[in-house]
């Protein structure tokens, strides 16, 4: 060992930028497989992204679905599924503030903040792994659909990418729910988020029936509610949109849509949770 | 001055709403040396620490850690310290191996000399027979000595040990007390707060007594033990005899005035060279026909200088333990 000498002379100060953004992304990573190695040890973890889902589908096709009549009389399967794509995404959002929460809670965030790596890699590193899992949900999601009827209509090309604004939009909302771990202080409570808020929202859109029937103010919240974007640009991609009479922007450019709804909260969320990181930890 | 310093606190205040955790503490500890804060539960040993390694704002005040300050320069700080808390700050459902790489590769160790660092640790601290077992399985002593070895995974210059031996049993504090002296020997600084006196007096080469948020006293254990003064001869006096005939005695061989309890029946006073000077003691006593049912020469512990200075407020079970 060679830390007798004082002061050490050793990196600069100021670090580069670009160094530190390398770092930054390497740190993350490492936390990343942190995290994915948890779930290796602890599979329940996935519930969200494997049991969930397929409970889901299956509700919706064989118990809502039976008194759902859509205009043309197109396949509820495939309007469905779709939907279910973006529930499942955004679905990462309350799963990475109760991660994230209890990460917070436990003495492994001491740890973890005495090394010196970026601030913001704790974050980072939790919303890519929640990323990742979500390859899994969209996997689950896509042999379940296939299993009940659902088609990939358009072809691979357009298959992909729907599985590429899902994957977007899904990590927007991870960043979101990293904000909602940041202001809450236990899992529990970021458990209960989920319920009362992440819920509802994903439920007034059109991921599960079309708009046309709510009332106008409801309607117009449904139709501007970036799940109706996901939802319908799944739709378009895939196949089994409905005609709509709506004349909202994001349900006539639905792909465009999800990727500055995206980019969008990505650029909101993501600055935000690393505020409310630091000002959490420095109390 | 020829002496470098590695942690040095000006004047550091923490409040918890009307609570002051920190109070004006000031702290010196020269680089390659152990320091020890010994205080009661709530003096503050923990906010400092937890101020120190960059974990917490201090209110008001300064310190300096490696030559550079806490809030302007924390991430040099992180770079050269090690923190091991008072809770085991591990990933639970990872091996003990899988910590220590992780805390490795966040080093900036490339995966291969983390995983080569991390089976040296494992090995030092009697770990490698369970590295492949998740933490949650490990047995208190085996985290605290896990969370020991990934606060050391980037040869830290600088180590911070809040509480490291409580809850442990004597094998595991023995394994404890070793790589810390270990540490120290190879140039490395700790400050290690402790309840315990004795490991204090084993391990510290200088002891900072906290209480209520400040320094109340700094020194080797032998310096704060001079405080209190030096032998002193003890008697307790039979029943049947006279008090005050043994205090006279002590008045008159004794090097102070004679502290006399009449519940327990005990006369006590300074006496330097205590040993030399009982035969006197004794003879005088026996012509005064004082009665006896003990006598002793009690050297200052550190446990009297505790008691002093924070005027017994820890739990003295606790701290004797």
């Amino acid at each position: 060992m060679t830390a007798a000498s004082l002061p050490i002379t050793g990196r600069p100060g100021a670090e580069p930028a670009l160094s530190r953004a390398w770092w930054a992304l390497k740190n993350s990573l490492v936390l990343a497989r942190r995290s994915i190695a948890r779930i290796a040890r602890e599979p329940e973890q996935l519930i969200d992204v494997t049991i969930q889902p397929v409970i889901f589908v299956l509700l919706f096709t064989y118990v809502f679905g039976s008194a759902i009549h859509l205009a043309g009389g197109a396949s509820y399967h495939q309007f469905l599924i779709s939907g279910m794509f973006g529930m499942t995404m955004a679905g990462t959002a309350p799963g990475t503030a109760v991660g994230l929460t209890t990460d917070m809670s436990s003495g492994l965030i001491d740890r973890f903040r005495s090394l010196p790596i970026a601030r913001s890699a704790v974050l980072a590193g939790r919303t890519m792994s929640d990323l990742a899992t979500q390859v899994l949900g969209i996997a689950v999601l896509s042999a379940t659909g296939l299993a009940i009827g659902w088609r990939m209509q358009n072809g691979i090309g357009d298959a992909l990418a729907a599985f590429g604004l899902s994957l977007l939009f899904a990590f927007s909302m991870t960043w979101a729910g990293a904000c909602a771990g940041m202001l809450l202080r236990s899992p529990e409570a970021a458990q209960a988020m989920g319920f009362v808020l992440f819920l509802p929202l994903a439920f007034v859109s059109n991921a599960f029936v079309p708009t046309q029937g709510m009332p106008a103010w409801l309607r117009d919240f449904a139709n501007w509610n970036p799940m109706s974007a996901i939802a319908a640009a799944c739709r378009n991609l895939f196949g089994g949109s409905v005609p709509t009479d709506t004349t909202a922007w994001p349900m006539l450019h639905p792909e465009l849509a999800v990727v500055l709804w995206s980019v969008g909260l990505i650029a909101v969320f993501a600055p935000t949770a690393v505020y409310l990181y630091r000002r959490k930890v420095l109390r | 001055m020829s002496k470098t310093l590695a942690i040095e606190a000006a004047g550091l205040a923490k409040a918890y709403g009307s609570t002051r955790a920190l109070d004006g503490l000031d702290l010196q500890v020269e680089a390659g040396a152990i320091l020890g804060m010994l205080g009661p539960n709530g003096a503050g040993k923990t906010t400092t620490v937890r101020v120190l390694s960059t974990l917490l704002r201090p209110d008001r005040g300064t310190a300096r850690v490696a030559g550079y300050d806490v809030i302007t320069e924390a991430a040099q700080v992180r770079e050269r310290i090690g923190l091991t808390g008072q809770y085991s700050a591990l990933d639970e459902s990872l091996t003990g191996r899988a910590n220590l790489v992780m805390v490795g590769q966040l080093c900036r160790l490339p995966r291969k000399q983390a995983r080569r660092r991390a089976a040296e640790l494992l090995d030092r601290f009697d770990l490698a027979g369970a590295a492949d077992r998740g933490v949650k399985t490990y047995s208190g002593g085996m985290r605290r000595r896990l969370d020991l070895a990934a606060s050391l995974v980037a040869r830290p210059a600088i180590l911070f040990l809040d509480e490291p031996t409580t809850g442990l049993d004597l094998p595991s504090r023995l394994v404890t007390w070793d790589a810390v002296r270990a540490l120290a020997a190879s140039g490395t600084t700790v400050l290690l707060t402790t309840q315990h006196l004795d490991e204090a007096d084993q391990l510290a080469d200088r002891i900072a007594v906290v209480d209520r948020g400040r320094v109340i006293a700094e020194g080797t254990s032998a310096e704060l033990k001079a405080k209190m003064g030096g032998e002193r001869v003890a008697l307790t006096v039979a029943p049947q005899s006279d008090l005050a005939a043994a205090r006279d005695v002590l008045a008159r061989r004794g090097d102070g005035p004679p502290h006399v309890d009449p519940g327990p029946r005990t006369v006590e006073a300074p006496v330097t060279g205590g040993a030399r000077r009982m035969p006197d003691i004794v003879r005088d006593l026996d012509a005064a026909g004082v009665l006896l049912d003990d006598l002793a020469i009690r050297h200052p512990s550190l446990d009297d200088v505790f008691l002093t200075l924070t005027g017994g407020a820890t739990d003295h079970e606790e701290a004797a333990a």
